[in-house]
């Protein structure tokens, strides 16, 4: 790991016009790139390289820049979101690359989530399955009763709440070698299994997701556990474990 | 009765009913090699196990059912999911780290499984097409030959081959790798996921994958290299 040096890199970044292209990995070099600049900063500086020569800058996806909004993605070197474990893209910085290094940097590969250009790809699969049971059921008509009036046990509060951290980014679907939404459906569903105010749907809400999930043609778990490992916000396979047994006992209760 | 065949058609149902072969597999393979372990010892307590499980009804006509249910299933399921999970992404990555992040085992499945299934093929041709062509098609339930029990003769015969206890030994490796994850996966399946139990799952599954299938090598080299 480099920490003073400024770096030298090549980079291997695919490239794609538009959905329907077929695209390729192009080669590009920078230069000078400082340790303390973070991944998307380089891209940037990429990009403006490309614009000073009039090419076609390099479309990524990227919004908070601060690990909560879910919006970077980029298969880093063979890896979702990189190297570092539990960030984001835009949480990864240069420091953990060396001067001179090669870096493949590709989209999510997954049919369920088409490229749209370069690195971008379509998440919308994650909207459609969410959806399909990703709520509850709350009287908005001025009666609501307010969340903290019901007690909930400490240990499903902190499981329901760690699960309600997962920011939808996609990493998992992209690190599992079958490409299976299984942890981001699993984490959708225990933040409200876990609660009374989920229980409402809770006979359906596994039902629907899971098939809207296979119909968006993810692939099926065969529990690697390379999802949890890759994910930014270290979602366990626990809930992978509770999806299972939510799916299969409501599929007996409806 | 729709929601049945629902159910084991989606993603979930299948992998529940993948654990839930795999663990009728689990539980078969520690019961055959409790049986043919008892052949270190002598002949006497594996040729009288041997014909009771060769011919009671109960073994024959209800648990060999559900085995050979199993064992289809899994492997037909197996290679069903593999092609799905691989259709699922259509341009695969220029550069793939999957050791970053899983172990070679639980990636490679259906490898291991490819070599578990042509030894079970070699294990039917040696033992099982036998035996049920000497039971129900020739009608000889009586299990012996020349006035003795034949199977531990069998069994001695099958293991003086240095080609078959070779292929033997490397199909039990495979099986060792593909129990390594195997076991703890079938767990995770069912639903059986929580941080009090599930380290010890995963313990357990570490010795069942190391411990059966070294046994079973051992049983073939023991008769091999002792000739009895």
């Amino acid at each position: 790991m480099s920490t003073h040096k400024n770096l030298n890199l090549t980079l291997k970044v695919w490239r794609q016009k538009d959905q329907k292209a077929k695209g390729n990995m192009e080669t590009y070099q920078v230069s000078d790139i400082s340790t303390d600049s973070s991944f998307l900063e380089m891209m940037d500086i990429l990009n403006e390289q490309l614009i000073n020569e009039g090419k076609e800058p390099v479309a990524f996806d990227h919004d908070c820049r601060e690990g909560i909004c879910g919006t970077c993605s980029l298969y880093i070197n063979g890896e979702a979101h990189g190297p570092g474990r539990e960030i984001t893209t835009c949480q990864l910085h240069m420091r953990e690359f060396n001067d001179g290094d090669t870096i493949y940097i590709e989209p999510w590969r997954a049919n369920a989530f088409p490229v749209i250009k370069d690195l971008m790809v379509d998440r919308t699969a994650f909207d459609r399955i969410m959806a399909a049971g990703g709520f509850i059921s709350v009287n908005t008509s001025g009666n609501t009763v307010d969340a903290n009036a019901i007690p909930i046990e400490k240990a499903n509060a902190d499981k329901a709440m760690d699960a309600a951290t997962c920011i939808g980014c996609g990493a998992c679907v992209a690190t599992c070698k079958n490409s299976s939404a299984m942890l981001f459906v699993s984490a959708k569903v225990s933040q409200f299994a876990l609660l009374p105010q989920g229980q409402v749907e809770s006979a359906e809400r596994a039902q629907n997701m899971v098939k809207v999930m296979d119909e968006e043609g993810f692939g099926n778990c065969s529990n690697t556990g390379a999802c949890e490992v890759e994910c930014p916000k270290g979602i366990s396979l626990e809930n992978i474990a509770r999806l299972n047994r939510e799916y299969l006992s409501g599929s007996v209760k409806k | 009765m729709s929601w049945v065949k629902q159910t084991f058609s989606s993603s979930i149902g299948r992998k529940f009913a993948m654990a839930l072969s795999a663990l009728f597999l689990m539980f078969f393979l520690l019961q055959h090699f409790a049986i043919n372990f008892t052949s270190v010892f002598g002949d006497k307590t594996f040729n009288e196990i041997s014909h009771f499980m060769g011919t009671n009804p109960l073994v024959q006509f209800a648990l060999q059912p559900v085995l050979i249910f199993a064992v289809v299933y899994h492997f037909a399921m197996g290679f069903v999911l593999e092609a799905k999970n691989r259709g699922a992404r259509s341009v695969k990555y220029a550069k793939n780290n999957g050791a970053a992040n899983s172990t070679w085992f639980s990636r490679n499945m259906i490898y291991s499984g490819l070599v578990i299934l042509a030894f079970l093929g070699l294990h039917f041709y040696d033992f099982w097409i036998p035996e049920i062509n000497v039971k129900y098609i020739q009608g000889d339930m009586s299990g012996m030959h020349n006035g003795e029990f034949r199977y531990y003769e069998e069994l001695v015969h099958k293991f003086q081959d240095p080609v078959r206890v070779g292929m033997y030994v490397l199909s039990f490796v495979l099986l060792a790798m593909h129990l390594l994850h195997g076991f703890q996966s079938a767990f995770q399946s069912v639903g059986a996921n929580h941080s009090k139990y599930t380290p010890l799952i995963k313990k357990l599954g570490n010795i069942y994958a190391i411990a059966i299938p070294a046994g079973f090598i051992f049983i073939a080299l023991f008769h091999h290299l002792t000739g009895h």
